[in-house]
């Protein structure tokens, strides 16, 4: 059983080809980095996954089963396993930074509201937030945000972590915290996708890597494999040192 | 030097007319598709909200809030607005049937015209500016700080959570902010008739009821769920499809005022006709 994966996926907005025929697999329990320049598809990969994009050809599958052909509600049902960080954290600015991390354990379990804070007062402190509970999304840093978002994304120990770009906008510390979480995430049994510019942090988090360019993977595999590769590109990538 | 003869100019007006015609014909063509697009895609919404309405979960604490937020916070707003245009339509009400000699006529004359048609179409308009605006900036923002997303990927269907909670909010608070609109116009008609000819409260309230019956009131402020229904659902359908940052949030803002007031004029049109078929004592 693969914990994601994607069968010849192509998807284009418009005139634009944003993925051309995609396959790759993430076995489960494992760290699988999306790496690659920017526009080129590395987030929309993402959004297939989670189902907020179909493709317009291919096949996209969670645990075996196919999820490019549900409906409304069964894939709701899937996404109930899933975590999903948005490059802009993506918090409800309406409602507090702890109440958008509870908010998934609200809609999903019905597990008594001290419960619901104490255990979203954990994860925010599982992600250096605590002590945060009752702040507005807007009057928190853009770190603060990322972090915030990473927290909500882990509210209800997803069995598949979607995570899109977790070092950007945080400083080295911070970041290396980041990703130590995450590492302790996947130790859990958690899968996660991660998509990332940052090679130091992708070598950290990553056991099998893809590097995606103008909507194709120029090379996948291990990070032997990648430092391996004759392409310039990857060669340019994989020798990177910046964050970001 | 050459002069054009009449038969050139006419055959280059007839040029003009020929490479003129197909972009003008386009333009109105686009248009017209796209109005037919925003039809079908409102309509399509409607219809998946009026089913979503019956579906579990029902969100009840998602309506509560928005009830508190369009009905109560527009009460000042309504019962302000109801007062002013009470005085207003009663000045203009006695300046006319004073001619006739029918002063005693103000307070029921007042009172059919509020009820009937004024306090239904004023209350939809007022909240087609106050609710309307917010519904379609508040989630247009949302969509384009990928909220919408984030509730998506939280397993949470977003148009149910955000556009029918609002929606249905809307249907019962309209009927309500109506109501307090028809005793508002009321009390300002009441209190302008009483400056000029010194009528007691008692007496006017009297008279403004006497020709009402249950087909003046209730299919009027019924109408107005309707009109609800309209806001809402035309708000929201902008406000997801907003793009283009925050001048696209604007844009659904103003657009929402726009299309949310057209549509309840529009519909008041119809809604009166059907009164007048179902209820002809109305029209008579």
């Amino acid at each position: 059983m693969t914990a994601v994966r994607f069968d010849h996926v192509s998807k284009a907005f418009g005139p634009q080809q944003i993925l051309d025929d995609i396959s790759f697999d993430v076995p489960p329990g494992t760290a699988f980095c999306l790496l690659g320049r920017s526009g080129t598809g590395k987030s929309v990969t993402l959004r297939h996954i989670v189902g907020l994009v179909r493709p317009d050809s291919g096949h996209v599958f969670i645990e075996d089963e196919d999820i490019t052909v549900l409906d409304r509600r069964e894939l709701a049902r899937v996404r109930k396993h899933m975590g999903f960080l948005f490059q802009n954290a993506a918090l409800f600015d309406s409602i507090s930074v702890g109440e958008n991390v509870a908010f998934p354990m609200r809609r999903h379990t019905d597990w008594p509201d001290a419960t619901i804070r104490d255990r979203a007062g954990q994860k925010l402190a599982d992600v250096g937030l605590d002590g945060r509970y009752d702040t507005m999304p807007g009057d928190l840093s853009g770190g603060m945000k990322k972090r915030a978002g990473l927290a909500r994304a882990m509210a209800l120990d997803p069995g598949l972590l979607l995570v899109d770009e977790p070092s950007a906008g945080l400083d080295p510390i911070t970041a290396g915290e980041i990703d130590e979480l995450l590492v302790k995430t996947k130790a859990a049994g958690t899968t996660l996708v991660v998509v990332t510019h940052n090679i130091p942090s992708a070598r950290v988090i990553g056991d099998t890597f893809a590097v995606l360019n103008a909507g194709r993977i120029l090379a996948s595999g291990t990070i032997e494999a990648l430092d391996a590769s004759d392409e310039p590109l990857v060669q340019a990538f994989m020798g990177s040192q910046g964050g970001g | 030097m050459h002069y054009v003869t009449e038969a050139e100019a006419i055959s280059g007006h007839a040029r003009r007319c020929v490479i003129q015609q197909p972009v003008f014909v386009d333009r109105i063509g686009s248009r017209v598709l796209g109005v037919l697009e925003f039809v079908g895609a409102v309509t399509t919404l409607g219809a998946r909200a009026a089913i979503e309405v019956a579906r579990p979960p029902y969100e009840p604490r998602e309506i509560l809030r928005h009830l508190y937020d369009f009905g109560y916070r527009s009460t000042p707003l309504i019962l302000a607005a109801g007062f002013a245009v009470g005085v207003v339509l009663s000045m203009h009400t006695r300046a006319s049937l004073e001619r006739f000699g029918a002063e005693a006529m103000i307070p029921a004359g007042l009172a059919i015209a509020f009820i009937r048609e004024t306090g239904p179409l004023v209350t939809g308009l007022l909240v087609s500016g106050r609710v309307g605006a917010g519904i379609g900036a508040e989630i247009g923002a949302m969509k384009v700080t990928e909220q919408v997303d984030a509730l998506e990927a939280t397993a949470v269907d977003a148009f149910k959570y955000l556009a029918v909670t609002r929606i249905l909010a809307l249907m019962i608070a309209m009927p309500l902010l109506t109501i307090m609109m028809d005793f508002a116009g009321i009390a300002g008609g009441y209190v302008a008739e009483a400056a000029v000819s010194g009528m007691s409260w008692h007496q006017y309230f009297e008279r403004s009821f006497a020709y009402i019956g249950y087909a003046d009131i209730v299919p009027a402020t019924l109408k107005t769920v309707v009109f609800g229904f309209l806001i809402g659902l035309v708000s929201s359908h902008l406000g997801f499809t907003t793009s283009r940052g925050t001048e696209g949030v604007g844009e659904a803002s103003t657009r929402s005022v726009v299309m949310s007031s057209m549509l309840v004029i529009l519909s008041d049109v119809i809604l009166v006709k059907l009164i007048f078929f179902f209820y002809p004592q109305v029209a008579a």
